[in-house]
């Protein structure tokens, strides 16, 4: 509306026909490069997604689980214990941990730090390291 | 809104092939988008092969050469071919950037080259940038103070003043940094996207404009500035250095700190 009022001959009016023109190619990977900035931020937002849709509601389940007396949470165990279960565990768990380290970096973004294109690609690769030591940390504590 | 195929009408053929003379010696393969706004058909990618021994450095180079002794119906923009007006702006090897200042050997295998991402075609490696501009122009992107300067006087500031507004004048307008923005792909009718943004800071942080307030009341918007997600493609691409995502950052805090106080 705002841009109507401003500069009325810039804005096609698209309720009248169609615009035939095709939109210039966009995607990244077949058209757009994979760049380490677009990667680490579609990721966060899939270990999100993930953690928020599956990992969330299954700490639910075990909660309830667990109220649900000994019997339940032995079948709950079991489940997890299975080997998809394992492996959700480990996805959610490194889901966690990037989001966690992204996150923070965010964080730090937010401040206007470590903005340049040099620290953009430096606190990247340190956020991927930050993820492994703290998924490893974390494995390493719950399996000893 | 959230595209993950390119519409029917969009998608790219395989085009011609425009294979280089025996005698080349050096052939490097341009793969360049064309769309003819006649005939309804839709957009294909033209093979042409250059002898890089007979041709300029620059993607650019390569690009006036084709049109010149190849194929007269090629269209795209230029004007300085030395990267200061912002014309040539396109998508060369994934990348925005502009082809009067990228070197062909800074490409490995074939250089392709798209229109800027995401806009409508005009023809061929023309978008239309009508309503970047008009957004552009949205931002009032001048100067505006209450104050008269003195009758036969500039507006005066000092030293460090002037230095706020390093690497923010140099901006050329060329849209590569917006039309990279996955975010300005989804919501580019209301999302300002990069270019306009960081074009906005470059006035809040100019000491003799007095419209900082009313620059930041329009500015404080949902989908006007905080659709940057900072994903950071726009800094990466930027052909002149410069950093749209420090001064989205910086409109950032400076709308926090007025909230605070």
């Amino acid at each position: 509306m705002w841009l109507q009022t401003l500069m009325p001959e810039a804005i096609t009016d698209v309720s009248k026909q169609p615009d035939p023109r095709p939109i210039s190619p966009f995607l990244i990977g077949p058209y757009y490069r994979p760049q380490l900035t677009s990667m680490l931020s579609i990721a966060s937002r899939l270990a999100g997604i993930f953690v928020t849709a599956l990992t969330m509601p299954v700490m639910f389940l075990y909660l309830l689980a667990i109220a649900g007396g000994p019997e339940s949470h032995a079948r709950f165990v079991t489940l997890l214990g299975s080997l998809p279960g394992k492996a959700f565990c480990l996805v959610s768990l490194l889901c966690l941990c990037y989001h966690l380290a992204n996150g923070i970096r965010h964080l730090v973004w937010d401040t206007g730090r470590a903005m340049s294109l040099k620290a953009i690609y430096g606190t990247g690769y340190l956020m991927l390291a930050g993820t492994c030591v703290l998924f490893a940390l974390v494995l390493w504590r719950a399996l000893a | 809104m959230l595209q993950i195929r390119l519409p029917v009408n969009a998608r790219p053929t395989e085009g011609q092939l425009f294979a280089a003379p025996e005698s080349a010696e050096n052939v490097k393969r341009f793969r360049v988008y064309r769309w003819d706004p006649d005939g309804g058909a839709n957009p294909r990618i033209d093979t042409y092969e250059i002898d890089l021994n007979d041709c300029g450095p620059m993607v650019l180079d390569a690009v006036i050469k084709i049109k010149n002794e190849i194929d007269s119906t090629l269209t795209f923009r230029r004007s300085c071919r030395e990267g200061i007006c912002g014309s040539c702006a396109m998508n060369i090897d994934g990348t925005n950037t502009l082809a009067c200042t990228k070197p062909i050997s800074e490409v490995k295998g074939d250089v392709v080259i798209n229109p800027l991402p995401h806009l409508p075609v005009v023809k061929d490696l023309v978008p239309d940038l009508n309503h970047f501009y008009a957004q552009y122009a949205s931002v009032k992107p001048w100067l505006s103070s209450d104050e008269e300067p003195a009758a036969g006087r500039e507006r005066l500031q000092s030293p460090e003043e002037r230095e706020k507004l390093d690497g923010l004048y140099e901006c050329i307008l060329c849209a590569c940094c917006s039309t990279s923005c996955p975010s300005y792909w989804w919501n580019g009718d209301r999302y300002l996207g990069p270019a306009t943004l960081l074009q906005a800071y470059r006035w809040l942080a100019d000491s003799r404009d007095d419209r900082t307030d009313e620059r930041l009341d329009q500015l404080d918007d949902a989908f006007k500035l905080y659709r940057c997600h900072t994903i950071l493609n726009c800094t990466a691409t930027c052909p002149k250095g410069l950093n749209p995502g420090k001064a989205i950052a910086e409109t950032k805090k400076l709308l926090l700190s007025r909230k605070r106080s």
